[in-house]
């Protein structure tokens, strides 16, 4: 008896719709129960996303769900046709990370989720007019002004609750009247970007952090859909800028996914080999800058080093830095530079050198051994509740390498581990990056001298049009799980693009595992899980 | 060895010869205060250099080298902007205390400056109880500091001064109390006496054991008071933006700027003092030559080079180490330097009772 | 006063690019002229001004990286004197903006500006700051930081290359040289100027 037919036992009212991921479609009403049962029962226990979608008629969310144990992948579509206060049910309770997802798109599409603990915009500021990823939004200036006015701020949050049948609104505090809360960020040097903690601390001890996101939210969706298929690939540079090749990576395979075309042999061999070199250069970018939060300083520039000679590599390939811009549907922009092999080669001898200087300078300090071992400790079911994935969550123990787990492109014939720890701390995920090195350094190896002659890029129309239909692909970007979920109703222009970063989910995380513990470490734990910040945003 | 004293005689005579004795005294006060003060900037400024190569070598860079020649103008132009920066007021703050507190800071370090041996003959401040004095004058800084930090109505500031102020009592401890070993050992507080007391030899060879504990709990101290890497949490940059100083702009950052080189100096200088010599070269025993060829050596020279060398190492460590955790670095203090100080104290004590020193 | 060809050491005049500009302002200077001592005493300044250029610590986005990049060993900006980064905005001399300012970001930036002191400079970087870049059509992007804050040099690029960003600061400096400091630069509202503009402030 496969899934489709117990799930039709427990819920006769929901529906099916075959295709790569099995989808459930069910009424709003029962939608908890399901969620619920999917998890209990059938061990769904990761919330890959939540997509909130406005099919015109009716709003309604995609949830896609993974099971860790055998890494099978299902969804749930449900909506509702109340376009003035939708509402749906929140997973909150089950999914850790729902709370946020559902924030997401409380911000973007305006459906409320009942039972969420803290309904509050995401983006957008509290008196934002309009929910920007509607169809029907009103995008005039004038109803929502630059201003350089201080944002209007509210430390109230909502909770919706259904009551006798209707919807009641409860208003909470985020913090206490007697926290003294220190505000880290949006300007600050160790939220690597424009995040902001809102921290209530006692002393040096950190009581509770609200995370406020935001100050670089761009609205790359909403670009993408008045933008043809080619055109939304250049974004994939700005979000995570560190892993641009992964994410390239991913949003080609999921429009050649729809096209039903594959990319030349020699172009995949050369994407992954791209992909491990940005996955070395983002690597030692993060132990410099995560040493440098430290305190010690001089490692950024030891490991500048490598990322330099990387960035060198790609620019002969690609002709620039950092915003490459090198994979494109069917394939790639270019044919690699004639002197790759060879500066890729010397790359590779200098490099597993260089991580054991990283070591001897830093790993067995001390000092830092003292700053980092047993500092914020995240547990493997917390890992997995909050969804978070790469480096850091396989630090807690939870294998959820997407190279392993739902192989693309090459790599099921590649040799390489996944580097998994199980203590779950800050020293876990710094050492985690450091062996993933490695290990890029071991896939390219397989690679380099075996690129095949051929096409680099695919023959594919002028202008894209995807069949109707929806398609969804997972990458491992440097920082993890990078998802893209394309719905199409048959334009050259996507009818929905969502994007699946991993950053959301490790920004998110931070309240939990910092609580309780010193304000240094706040930087010691935000700086080892590593997030971008317009990769949160988008 | 040249003795400076003979320059200051003849400048005092000179004095005495056409002025009347209250004058006499008013003029060299004067031309004393304007002597440090030139030397204390001229010196901190040196030391701004020095740190920026130092780091920059450390790191496999250049540092400034196109303003003048090695980048050696460099820290005149920072100087020059510095001083026409804008002074910010704020609102809702204590003014006069806000405004005070640089000059705490800054009066401190002078004073501190001025108890330094400069050479033979060459000392400003000579009581009996020199050392004694110059530890009091230093933790008039901390004052500064705290003060900064309360009076910026800024909640990075303020945590930056309770943990600075948290850190160097503490570490005060350790300084005084590997101070007080050497103190032991030279049987004088005097510092002209500490100097002299080191002509045949200095401290951290005639004390070997106990003296080299010391120096080793010294120097680890003495970063720690001058609020530097690894300790530098008072303005920790990742942490709290720029720590107790977070509010001030132009000069009064200047002021904060120039006392946190010179009190690198001060530090060093003191570990001069106190475990090799002060101004006295080095000497070793039987090799006369050597020891004529040591004596050339100007007495300000081998100071100010030994002073330089100490903090070479000081700076080593903040380009190198990881920053701690303050509770990390109050444990360091309270559970190990501390009862090892104590220790090596009776040791050192037990040392110069039985004469096992050299 | 008199005034030479306005450029920096290795570096000759006519390979910089935007020297009209430069030109226009040794004109306003020279047209107005100054006193001797004035004149003198300015130029120390600076020299002073202009070769000690402390940046804040601000980036947004990509552009942030490769200004790490400019700091690193390859680029070093150390060489200028640049390197001393400074993070609080009160101790900073120009701002480098770096990335995409949203709407939300707006306000903040703009208090980041106002509490930098004076003389201060803002320096453009990376198509978003200018114009809003590949964003500019998005609904919470502001199109240009040029409408929130005056800025004094542009630098292209998305991001600019690490070079283009050392180019575009030596222009900074260039133009801090050919500046008026008395009764120029450092002319700035006293505070009873200033609350008799803005009553509301006054507690």
């Amino acid at each position: 008896m496969n899934i489709q037919e117990k799930i039709a036992g427990f819920f006769p009212e929901a529906s099916f719709e075959e295709g790569e991921i099995l989808r459930i479609c069910i009424p709003a009403e029962k939608f908890h129960e399901l969620a619920k049962t999917l998890r209990d029962e059938f061990g769904y226990d990761y919330l890959v996303t939540i997509v909130g979608m406005d099919w015109g008629e009716s709003l309604g969310c995609l949830y896609y769900l993974m099971n860790t144990a055998d890494h099978s992948q299902i969804s749930i579509k449900t909506s509702t046709t109340d376009r003035e206060q939708p509402a749906i049910d929140s997973v909150a309770d089950l999914w850790r990370i729902a709370v946020i997802f559902e924030r997401e798109v409380y911000d973007f599409y305006g459906i409320i989720f009942v039972n969420n603990p803290d309904m509050r915009r995401l983006f957008l500021n509290i008196d934002w007019v309009g929910y920007p990823l509607r169809k029907d939004y009103d995008e005039n200036p004038e109803l929502n002004p630059v201003s350089i006015e201080n944002e209007r701020q509210s430390d109230e949050t909502y909770v919706w609750k259904r009551e006798n049948g209707k919807l009641v609104k409860h208003t909470e505090r985020v913090f206490n009247d007697d926290d003294f809360v220190v505000n880290i960020g949006p300007q600050h040097p160790a939220t690597h970007g424009v995040l902001r903690f809102r921290t209530a601390i006692d002393g040096e001890i950190i009581k509770k952090i609200d995370v406020y996101m935001g100050y670089i939210h761009r609205g790359v969706e909403k670009l993408c859909e008045n933008l043809q298929y080619q055109q939304t690939l250049h974004f994939m540079d700005r979000l995570d800028y560190f892993s641009a090749h992964n994410y390239h990576h991913g949003l080609c395979l999921c429009i050649e996914k729809a096209m039903g075309i594959e990319a030349p042999r020699r172009a995949q061999v050369i994407r992954v080999i791209m992909d491990e070199l940005s996955r070395i250069a983002s690597h030692c970018l993060f132990i410099g800058t995560y040493c440098m939060d430290l305190g010690a300083t001089t490692m950024l520039f030891y490991t500048l080093r490598v990322r330099e000679q990387i960035l060198d590599i790609m620019e002969r390939t690609c002709g620039a830095r950092m915003t490459f811009n090198y994979s494109c549907i069917g394939g790639l922009m270019a044919d690699i530079h004639p002197d790759f092999v060879k500066d890729v080669k010397e790359l590779l001898a200098i490099c597993p050198k260089n991580v054991a200087e990283y070591n001897k300078l830093f790993t067995g300090n001390i000092i830092t051994k003292g700053r980092l071992e047993g500092v914020g400790v995240l547990s493997h079911d917390d890992a997995i509740s909050y969804g978070i994935t790469g480096p850091s969550g396989r630090a807690s123990g939870w294998a959820c390498d997407v190279r392993k787990t739902h192989p693309y492109s090459i790599y099921p014939e590649l040799k390489f581990e996944q580097v998994v720890r199980t203590e779950g701390d800050s020293m876990a995920r710094f050492k985690n990056r450091m062996d993933e090195i490695q290990q890029s350094v071991d896939i390219i190896n397989q690679l380099i001298d075996n690129i095949p002659e051929g096409d680099y890029c695919a023959k594919v129309p002028k202008v894209i049009k995807l069949p109707e239909g929806h398609w969804f692909q997972l990458v491992e970007g440097c920082r993890g799980l990078f998802g893209v979920y394309i719905e199409s109703k048959g334009a050259a222009q996507p009818y929905r693009l969502k994007l699946v970063t991993p950053c959301l989910n490790l920004a998110s995380v931070v309240d939990h595992i910092t609580r309780g513990d010193k304000i240094a470490d706040l930087i010691t734990i935000g700086g080892s899980l590593d997030y971008i910040v317009p990769d949160i945003d988008r | 060895m040249f003795n400076f004293s003979i320059v200051t005689e003849w400048i005092h005579n000179l004095l005495a010869s056409f002025m009347p004795g209250w004058l006499t005294t008013t003029a060299e006060c004067v031309l004393i205060g304007v002597g440090l003060l030139l030397a204390y900037s001229l010196l901190a400024l040196f030391y701004i250099y020095y740190e920026r190569k130092l780091c920059a070598f450390i790191q496999c860079r250049l540092g400034p080298n196109r303003v003048g020649p090695m980048g050696l103008c460099q820290v005149f132009a920072d100087m020059f902007k510095m001083l026409i920066k804008e002074l910010i007021e704020l609102k809702h703050t204590d003014r006069f205390l806000f405004a005070l507190a640089p000059y705490l800071v800054i009066i401190a370090s002078v004073l501190s400056f001025a108890c330094l041996p400069w050479g033979r003959g060459l000392q400003i401040i000579n009581f009996n109880i020199g050392i004694f004095f110059l530890i009091a004058v230093s933790s008039i800084g901390v004052l500064g500091i705290l003060l900064a930090g309360w009076s910026s109505n800024n909640k990075y500031t303020l945590i930056g001064a309770m943990r600075s102020g948290a850190q160097m009592v503490s570490y005060e401890l350790s300084v005084g109390l590997s101070i007080m070993t050497m103190v032991c050992l030279a049987g004088t507080m005097s510092i002209p006496g500490i100097v002299e007391a080191q002509a045949d030899g200095w401290f951290i060879f005639t004390g070997h054991i106990p003296a080299i504990i010391a120096f080793i709990i010294y120097l680890i101290a003495g970063t720690a008071e001058t609020n530097r890497g690894p300790f530098d949490l008072p303005e920790a940059e990742s942490e709290l933006t720029a720590g107790y100083h977070t509010e001030y702009s132009g000069i009064h950052f200047g002021f904060f700027y120039l006392a946190e080189y010179l009190n690198l100096f001060i530090v060093s200088g003191v570990a001069a003092l106190m475990f090799f010599g002060g101004w006295m070269p080095l000497h070793i025993p039987g090799w006369e030559g050597f020891n004529d060829i040591m004596n050339y050596i100007p007495s300000p020279i081998w100071f100010i080079g030994k002073a330089i060398a100490i903090s070479a190492i000081i700076i080593w460590f903040k380009w190198t180490f990881p920053r701690l955790r303050i509770d990390q670095l109050l444990k360091l203090e309270w559970k190990y330097l501390l009862p090892i100080n104590l220790f090596n104290l009776v040791l050192m004590v037990l040392v110069v009772v039985y004469n096992l020193h050299f | 006063m008199e005034m030479k060809e306005v450029t920096t050491k290795s570096m000759p005049y006519d390979a910089w690019q935007d020297n009209e500009y430069i030109e226009k302002l040794v004109q306003e200077l020279r047209d107005s002229g100054t006193n001797i001592i004035v004149g003198s005493l300015d130029k120390l300044l600076n020299w002073g001004r202009s070769n000690s250029v402390w940046p804040l610590t601000f980036a947004t986005s990509c552009c942030g990286i490769e200004f790490v990049s400019l700091g690193a060993a390859r680029f070093d900006m150390a060489r200028f004197g640049w390197e001393v980064a400074r993070s609080s905005p009160r101790q900073a001399d120009f701002m480098m903006v770096a990335g995409t300012i949203v709407n939300r970001m707006v306000p903040v930036f703009r208090r980041l500006y106002d509490q930098l002191a004076e003389p201060k400079y803002v320096i453009a970087c990376g198509s978003c700051a200018i114009s809003g870049g590949p964003f500019r059509k998005s609904y919470h992007v502001a199109k240009g930081i040029e409408d929130i804050v005056p800025v004094d040099v542009f630098v292209p690029g998305c991001p600019p290359r690490p070079e283009a960003m050392i180019y575009g600061i030596m222009q900074l400096s260039r133009k801090m040289k050919v500046e008026k400091f008395f009764g120029g630069v450092n002319r700035k509202e006293s505070r009873k100027e200033y609350l008799a503009a803005h009553p509301e402030e006054n507690c």
